[in-house]
């Protein structure tokens, strides 16, 4: 757990999540983000690092789910189950997975549906300028519908979406996926110069490298759990976490089709 | 030719009433994926509530028409409140038959209070007529333009420009991802059955005004703004004030043309007209004039 004196920004404590009061996805996370902190959260698919975002913004109920067991904290204060406006104004902004940017709508039309959750509207020009200052390539088109943008920039419209709110804290899903290597690295970039502006990241990532070369610190989700967790550093290090997320074995690299059978042989919690 | 000019200009005015219910219409359909069949009752309620404020209680008309409108689009939030929140995530068929259901319900309340005979709704405009050269205009007509003018501009003022109007926008586009940003759809849903209770009131006062008077049946022009809607393109609030615009001349010119030109019709052809342009359209146009492609949503 990252431990610097300071509460931290999130706390999930012993969360469990129930779709349609019969499928138990999450069974017991905790987890924790320090202020200003890069937290990456690696997994499989279908091991519950969406539903702890869902859980975590208010959006379970729109999927049928809800929280059964457990808490979520934002800086000290408990929001469990509190509805998405509310989770906004505790500071968390979220990008879902996809990118979910309103096609038909502008540019600049986008950014400012990402400010309209905000209680001071005062430092919305403000936040406006840094967001055109942070993506130039969004002033540019800022009149051009969102749908006309590549998926790289529709990514940064998204976040710049999340920034608008003018979060403590941006929940990023999967912003990576579907992006050219050059774009991800883009991307990267971004959410490393977004996070040295103070603003902490939850980041998930199947590009368990890009996530794990700038998280402070990393869980690993596996059915529900959270079987491992370490600094960034450490995980990259971790023999397991090499052979199940980085490709890599004993025997230098394996092709994925080995991997993909020693996954189906061990699992994590076995 | 003068002839022509007044039957487009009456035409217009019926188009402008049509216009009015089907973007009451399409507001909710767009934000909520329901056909409202209860539009209809608020456009009965609106006119019976500037009778009770107007004739009843002697107020000024134009404080009775605002208050009519104010209390119909609380009468469409509480309705959204009360009802239709619960039944979200429903299936649509079985919301769309509560909205029947309330249709029914809200007439028999409208005749209940107010009975079946036929009122007079105490306008200003009454049947006076303006001469502009040969041209003969009634009041009422011109009235009901200004009126729809200016709650239509203003609708689409709010809806383009202002903050909300961008809420309600982005809910309609992707109602998870609006939530997302933080905007409260279950608001947005509530303001959206406020607008269409309030359009329709309006569209029930300019109807039941002037020589028209007022009975239980005015409801049942819902029926013929119904294809201005479809034509326009179910979610489109433009396109619902061209579908009617478009449906109220071609009525009246129907009505003014056809029993000379085309006798063999039948008396009142001009009354399924609005159906007949619907077909047409959607022959040709399936998502009709501006409506979005694909329509269904999750």
């Amino acid at each position: 757990m990252p431990d610097d004196g300071h509460e931290p920004i999130l706390a999930v404590h012993n969360l469990e999540v129930v779709y349609s009061d019969v499928i138990r996805v999450l069974r017991g996370v905790s987890l924790e983000v320090a202020p200003g902190s890069i937290v990456a959260l690696l997994g499989a698919n279908g091991a519950g690092k969406t539903t702890l975002l869902r859980a975590i913004t208010g959006l379970l109920p729109v999927h049928h789910g809800r929280i059964t067991k457990g808490t979520i904290s934002l800086n000290g204060t408990e929001v469990t189950s509190l509805p998405p406006p509310a989770i906004i104004r505790h500071g968390v902004a979220q990008v879902m997975e996809g990118r979910r940017v309103f096609a038909e709508l502008t540019v600049a039309e986008n950014l400012r549906i990402g400010g309209l959750a905000r209680r001071n509207k005062r430092g919305l020009d403000e936040t406006y300028a840094k967001v055109m200052e942070l993506f130039p390539v969004l002033a540019d088109r800022k009149d051009r519908s969102a749908g006309l943008l590549s998926g790289g920039e529709q990514q940064m419209l998204a976040m710049g979406q999340a920034l608008m709110a003018g979060p403590a804290m941006i929940l990023l899903d999967e912003p990576s996926l579907g992006l050219s290597a050059l774009n991800a690295l883009q991307i990267r970039n971004l959410i490393v110069e977004i996070n040295h502006g103070g603003t902490g990241v939850l980041l998930v990532e199947q590009n368990a490298r890009m996530a794990l070369s700038i998280a402070d610190h990393a869980y690993v989700l596996d059915n529900g759990k959270v079987v491992k967790d370490g600094s960034g550093a450490e995980l990259l290090a971790d023999r397991d976490i090499q052979e199940f997320y980085l490709g890599v074995g004993d025997a230098g690299r394996l092709s994925f089709r080995d991997v993909k059978s020693y996954r189906r042989k061990k699992r994590w919690s076995a | 030719m003068t002839d022509f000019v007044q039957l487009i200009f009456a035409g217009l005015a019926l188009g402008a009433r049509y216009a009015l219910v089907a973007l009451g219409f399409v507001v909710i359909y767009r934000a909520t994926g329901v056909i409202n069949f209860a539009q209809g009752a608020f456009v009965a309620l609106g006119a019976y509530l500037v009778y009770q404020f107007g004739t009843t209680w002697a107020l000024p008309f134009a404080l009775a028409v605002i208050l009519a409108m104010l209390v119909s689009a609380g009468v469409g939030a509480g309705v959204e409140r009360v009802v239709l929140r619960r039944v979200i995530g429903r299936p649509v068929f079985a919301v769309i038959m509560i909205t029947v259901g309330l249709l029914f319900l809200l007439e028999q309340f409208v005749t209940s209070v107010w009975g079946h005979q036929s009122l007079n709704l105490g306008d200003p405009w009454g049947v006076s007529t303006a001469s502009i050269g040969t041209l003969v205009v009634s009041h009422r007509d011109v009235w009901t333009l200004v009126l729809a003018g200016v709650v239509l501009a203003g609708f689409f003022a709010v809806f383009r420009y202002s903050g909300f109007g961008l809420a309600m926008r982005a809910t309609a586009l992707d109602q998870e991802a609006a939530m997302a940003r933080g905007i409260d759809v279950r608001r947005v849903f509530a303001a959206s059955w406020a607008i269409a209770g309030a359009v329709g009131a309006l569209a029930g006062i300019t109807i039941a005004s002037g020589a028209a008077g007022l009975n239980p049946g005015i409801g049942l022009i819902a029926l013929a703004a119904f294809p201005a809607m479809i034509l326009g393109g179910l979610d489109s609030p433009l396109g619902a004030v061209l579908g009617g615009l478009i449906i109220g001349v071609t009525q009246t010119l129907t009505a003014g043309y056809q029993p000379q030109y085309a006798a063999w019709l039948g008396e009142n052809f001009y009354v399924v007209m609005p159906f007949v342009v619907m077909i047409l359209i959607l022959m040709v146009r399936p998502f009709g004039l501006f409506g979005t492609k694909e329509v269904a949503r999750l």
